[in-house]
């Protein structure tokens, strides 16, 4: 079926379409799930690489208010553990968040799963959290609700959550030592007073681990987010990641933190390190050693619409939607039709992606994987001049293949291009965000960014435009191999998954 | 005697359920306490709700006009740049005030 397409031309339309190709070719991340878990999220937009490029999400900024402070977060903003900092949402209320999320679900019949992320803690804010919840599950029923907090209030809220069937529920986890936890969190209010240090993170620590564990316990589905700071919790969110797996949480997703002088943080003005994108991606690495990880987030904002990486909420603005008349009951009919259309595709592509494995493995000979970057605007093909890149998809080559790692954005770390100064050109940092790759794939590059990353030690290559990235790095790994360049290195067994 | 929120409030909901007393009110352009209402929650809770919630700096201040959480108290910003930073708040603050209604901005 001709698919509708979401802001990317030819990402959805394409015949084999990104996920073919590309995505997770050799490591499904939602492989070794239980069935049951597995059929409840290999069609969520946020947890599935493959369900990304089709389904889309919202979220609705219902909650403004918040119980802890976070020193990553300036409460002038939305709340960074799920928003990118420095971003403020247009309060709704209830009536107003469940008559946009109708009309955005009748307009993107692709949007299946709405989430209430902020701009507060959703959970600090019960009643106007559950009363769209309750006005949702009543009222648009084919939309799966999420929601995402710091677990401060979760233990409380588990009752209520089960009763609207919430299915997946998001836990910010930053650490399990109260120590460390005093050296992120400031304070928290708990039991009508503001409690600070160390006694705080304790209090907070624990009503997290608590409410992961009665959520695992009523089987609702718990995903736990973690930001990784360096120098105070990188290390120990490798034992953060054991431990909420051993009590069930699905997946584990580490995010980098985002410190800026000018958002006015505790952590951006006491200068505090954000993690490079090699740091974040060797602690991935290491941690989805046992479990899977979240690798295609991007930290979308807590009103953001659409597929993840766009964001379509300048169309359903409230003088907007009020336009809108929108018959649900209607819209429902015609959104089961799409689901079922997508549906099928994914499931044809899963089974020639699995006839695909299932044939005869060959005999290994030791070569070290390879990390690149590729300049895609969508569609699972090489296709985007360098220089027009906002953002990379790196996918590591190896005999197995080749296999999604992580986005990274060429501007990650800076809020806009005229504050971004500081003598860095955008191609220095486009460089250094590149750390790690060995090459990168695009349809076009300049003169002087080739020079620029040939010195930095990065391959630029311009042969493969308009080829698959599968293909493409397949034949560059090969010329690789050829050339002598893939002898396993001593610390080879580090990158190989 | 009563507690006052002024133009450093951010709007964000967490004091206004907290109040033994209902005598915090949504207002433009910010939070409002009802002098009349507030008992600086004496006879109910140990600390006054609103600033033990308050995750902003000098937002809400007692009839002295002290903040009962002063510059630095709750982030843990060094004393000297959190004045700064509230001080670059107030002006903003006046401006936008100057602009009309508060808006959520992108
Ligand atoms: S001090 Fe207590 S009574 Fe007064 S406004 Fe704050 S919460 Fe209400
Ligand atoms: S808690 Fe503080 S910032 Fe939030 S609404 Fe109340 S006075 Fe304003």
């Amino acid at each position: 079926m001709e698919l509708p397409v979401l802001g990317q031309d030819a990402a959805a339309t394409h015949g084999g379409g990104c996920s073919s190709h590309s995505c997770g070719t050799t490591d499904d991340q939602l492989g070794h799930l239980p069935d049951a878990i597995r059929a409840k999220v290999q069609d969520h937009p946020c947890y599935s690489e493959d369900a990304h490029h089709y389904f889309a999400r919202m979220h609705v900024a219902v909650a403004p208010a918040c119980n802890i402070q976070c020193h990553y977060c300036n409460r002038k903003y939305d709340c960074s553990n799920e928003s990118r900092p420095g971003v403020v949402s247009e309060l709704l209320t209830p009536e107003q968040a469940v008559m946009k999320t109708k009309a955005v679900a009748a307009a993107i019949p692709q949007m299946t799963v709405l989430g209430i992320a902020g701009p507060g803690d959703p959970l600090a804010n019960p009643e106007r959290t559950f009363e769209t919840f309750r006005r949702l599950s009543e009222e648009a029923p084919d939309i799966k609700l999420c929601v995402s907090t710091n677990g401060l209030a979760l233990p409380e809220s588990v009752e209520e959550l089960a009763k609207h069937n919430i299915d997946h529920v998001t836990i910010t986890i930053n650490c399990l030592d109260p120590e460390i936890g005093a050296k992120i969190y400031p304070w928290v209010f708990w039991e009508n007073k503001r409690i600070f240090g160390v006694e705080g993170a304790r209090i907070l620590i624990e009503q997290q681990q608590k409410g992961l564990e009665m959520l695992t316990a009523r089987g609702i589905l718990v995903k736990v987010n973690s930001v990784m700071i360096p120098g105070v919790n990188d290390e120990h969110l490798k034992e953060v990641s054991k431990v909420v797996k051993a009590k069930g949480a699905f997946l584990h997703n580490v995010m980098p933190l985002i410190a800026e002088a000018e958002h006015g943080t505790f952590y951006g003005l006491m200068e505090q390190p954000s993690p490079t994108a090699d740091e974040l991606m060797a602690l991935q690495e290491a941690c989805s050693g046992d479990m899977n990880m979240m690798r295609h987030c991007r930290q979308c904002r807590a009103d953001a619409v659409g597929l993840l990486g766009e964001d379509r909420g300048a169309e359903f603005t409230l003088d907007k939607i009020a336009e809108m008349n929108i018959d649900y009951e209607k819209a429902m009919v015609m959104r089961a039709a799409v689901h079922e259309g997508i549906t099928a595709e994914l499931d044809a592509k899963r089974a020639e992606k699995a006839a695909k494995t299932a044939d005869a493995p060959k005999a290994k000979k030791g070569l070290r994987p390879v990390l690149m970057a590729i300049a895609t605007s969508g569609g699972g093909v090489i296709n985007q001049h360098f220089g027009h890149a906002k953002e990379f998809q790196i996918y590591e080559a190896s005999e197995d293949g080749v296999r999604f790692m992580s986005h990274r954005k060429t501007d990650l770390y800076c809020s806009g291009d005229d504050t971004c100064g500081d003598g860095e050109s955008v191609l220095q940092k486009t460089i250094k965000a590149l750390a790690g790759c060995e090459v990168v794939l695009c349809s076009k590059i300049g003169y002087e960014p080739w020079g620029m990353l040939e010195e930095a030690g990065i391959q630029p290559n311009g042969e493969h435009g308009m080829e698959t990235i599968e293909e493409a790095m397949l034949a560059v790994y090969a010329e690789m191999e050829a050339a002598g360049k893939l002898a396993p290195r001593a610390d080879s067994a580090a990158c190989a998954a | 005697m009563s507690l006052v929120i002024n133009e450093l409030c951010v709007n964000c909901w967490a004091c206004e359920p907290l109040c033994p007393n209902d005598a915090i009110i949504e207002a433009k352009p910010h939070f409002k306490i009802i002098a009349d209402k507030c008992t600086e929650c004496l006879g109910d809770y140990d600390d006054a709700q609103c600033a033990s919630i308050c995750p902003i700096e000098g937002a809400i201040v007692d009839e002295f006009d002290e903040p009962l959480n002063p510059p630095g108290s709750l982030t843990g910003i060094p004393y000297e740049l959190a004045v700064q930073l509230i001080e670059k708040g107030r002006i903003a603050e006046a401006e936008a005030a100057k602009r009309g209604p508060r808006e959520y901005l992108d």
